[in-house]
């Protein structure tokens, strides 16, 4: 895609989300805090599937910890928000690294199948903490004051500290993904022996980027704690994993922001179909079985390769009328 | 009153009993994994779906057509079989010879889409089944009162272990089995329709499943959601077990379901996650599985 128009989309759409607020009736800012909070988190994911080929099941272990150490440090001590974000993204830093050391000692579909063992220990963990109230999920987690100047409780508030650290985090992403230590993680993915040849300590790198993308997605974690003021055990459990990786595959991998565009159209599924109930299942499966079987580079990576085709069709003729202008 | 480390003995041979019980169930749907990703090269996530579909369809068959346990248990299989045939020819016979995590995503989706369907029509919450009225009852094993069925169950899965066994390594159809698993190219060579072979291999995988399905009918709450919470298990057992071994596989699920059973006795906090700690542990000592072999 071209530069100029990527910068102009940009644009309009940070424009459009400072419009947001100021216009509850056409879109619900809750729902659009959500999305951003689901688009870091797919975005985080997508780290390891897109750029280090590496399928975890177990992300909603990262995101759901993240949200019920935000909440236990809010609720149960009393602490401010800038305390439990904290902890939140430590905790899932600290958990990604153990589950990367665990799950890299295996790769592909053992790898997958390990990440979603460990992330049920995770869940029933959970289940039996005596703070996180089991199925009720804790409740009422109360938004504090931001670094004691920012007021959570108002709403306005809120959503602009919610948009600042989601950006924030999605350029993060977007720096990690950039650099070279990005590069070294698409080399693993593309050809892991060769890298590890190279030198390249293939393991710690592996285990580097579990770290990082856990401790993002604990971020995306910790906002909804504080959003939602609610962490349950549907944070923690498998089917949000499963979500997470639906995103990040319709929106397509081999893209930095692809994934938040498939958290956009996922959420808005869940949001505006809610009513549905076990249909909006049988459509999320549909959508996976459509990805998986006819568009595997998703709709970014489709969109890309449909510009790309046309661009160089264009330069082949331009090239056939160059030389027929010289002959 | 006769006592083993502080807990009763009736205690302690009652939880073993029922952690064979339900190792028996991990036994018959890791086996029918392992059989399946040996040929089909598919980790078939669905496998607690098709599980839950043979559950289920024991409860429709009674309660539209009336038809008892005794035909259930060879219809539902049969059944869930031929979906299991149908949905290798559309969907998964169009992802082979690609990263076989497509194979993993793309069952995932049609676990969403079974359960889904089956929440629409039948609601979340379970339905009862009951034991056929020869397999009710319990008898007097001396240190304990067993109930019959669960015997049953015991002895339909140890039955079902050593047939799927004999069948792979006795028979001239596991013959072409083994060899397609190894060199798939080279048993094509040879005049053997592999693709024909891999398709049946998943029906009869799915069948399996259907089994153990309807033998957990009259144990278990059969709700739409009973199948994939049991298929996380499943997956670490096979994680412990590797998926290389068609034996592995069974003798693992059983050991973990006694495993399970003894830690609920002495440390029942754990029970849920015990299964999960062990292939934490398994993965440090010997990442390659208890039976595996070292491969992707």
């Amino acid at each position: 895609m071209g530069r100029a128009l990527l910068l102009a989309l940009g644009a309009v759409l940070l424009v459009g989300l400072i419009l947001v607020p100021f216009y509850p009736h056409v879109i619900y800012p809750v729902f659009v805090m959500r999305v951003l909070c689901l688009a870091l988190f797919a975005c985080a994911f997508n780290i390891l599937l897109g750029h280090t080929g590496i399928l975890s099941f177990g992300h909603a272990a990262f995101f759901g910890s993240a949200a019920y150490f935000c909440g236990y440090m809010l609720k149960e001590q009393g602490l401010s928000p800038e305390i439990g974000l904290l902890t939140g993204v430590a905790s899932a830093a600290l958990m990604g690294a153990v589950f990367g050391a665990l799950a890299t000692r295996r790769s592909g579909i053992y790898l997958a199948m390990i990440t979603l063992a460990l992330s049920q220990l995770v869940y029933f963990l959970f289940l039996r903490l005596p703070w996180t109230h089991a199925e009720d999920g804790m409740q009422q987690i109360p938004r504090g004051v931001l670094l004691g100047v920012f007021d959570l409780r108002n709403d306005l508030t809120l959503y602009f500290v919610v948009m600042a650290l989601t950006l924030a985090g999605l350029a993060l992403v977007h720096r990690i993904v950039h650099s070279p230590f990005g590069e070294v993680l698409r080399a693993i993915r593309e050809h892991e022996p060769r890298a590890k040849s190279l030198g390249f300590p293939v393991a710690r790198y592996k285990i580097l980027a579990f770290t990082l993308s856990a401790g993002l997605a604990g971020l995306a974690g910790s906002l909804k704690a504080i959003i939602y003021q609610v962490a349950s055990l549907r944070d923690v459990h498998w089917s949000m994993s499963g979500d997470v990786i639906l995103m990040t595959l319709l929106g397509g991998m081999n893209s930095v922001l692809g994934p938040a565009l498939g958290a956009a159209l996922i959420s808005s599924l869940y949001h505006y179909f809610d009513a549905l109930g076990g249909w909006v299942t049988i459509m999320v499966g549909g959508i996976f079985i459509g990805c998986v079987l006819l568009f595997r580079r998703g709709i970014v990576g489709e969109l890309d390769a449909a510009l790309a085709a046309r661009r160089s069709a264009k330069v082949s003729h331009d090239e056939k009328d160059n030389e027929n202008a010289t002959n | 009153m006769i006592e083993i480390f502080g807990v009763p003995l009736v205690a302690l041979t009652g939880q073993i009993m029922l952690g064979i019980v339900n190792g028996a169930f991990y036994a018959v749907l890791s086996l029918g994994l392992a059989i399946i990703f040996g040929i089909v090269k598919v980790v078939n996530f669905a496998h607690g779906a098709f599980f839950m579909m043979g559950a289920f369809l024991s409860f429709l068959l009674l309660d539209t057509l009336g038809v008892g346990y005794w035909g259930a248990i060879f219809i539902a299989p049969l059944i869930v079989g031929a979906l299991g045939i149908v949905a290798e020819r559309l969907l998964l016979r169009r992802i082979y010879g690609l990263d076989p995590i497509y194979g993993l995503l793309l069952t995932f989706g049609m676990v969403l889409v079974i359960e889904g369907g089956f929440t629409v029509a039948f609601g979340s919450s379970g339905q009862i089944y009951t034991a056929p009225d020869q397999l009710r009852g319990a008898v007097n094993l001396g240190f304990m009162f067993m109930p019959i069925y669960r015997l049953f169950v015991i002895g339909a899965a140890v039955a079902i272990c050593v047939a799927t066994w004999l069948v792979i390594e006795r028979t001239s159809m596991g013959a072409k089995l083994r060899a397609a698993t190894e060199r798939p190219h080279l048993t094509q060579a040879f005049g053997i329709n592999v693709p024909l072979l891999m398709t049946l291999t998943y029906g009869a995988g799915v069948a399996l499943a259907a089994l153990a399905g309807v033998l957990a009918a009259p144990i278990q709450n059969v709700s739409p959601s009973m199948g994939s919470e049991l298929v996380v298990i499943v997956f670490a057992i096979v994680v412990i077990g590797g998926l290389g071994s068609v034996s592995g596989a069974a003798i693992t699920g059983l050991m973990l379901g006694v495993i399970e059973g003894l830690t609920k006795v002495y440390y029942s906090e754990a029970s849920t996650i015990i299964v999960f700690l062990i292939m934490a542990i398994v993965l440090l000592v010997r990442p390659a599985g208890l039976f595996g072999r070292e491969e992707g």
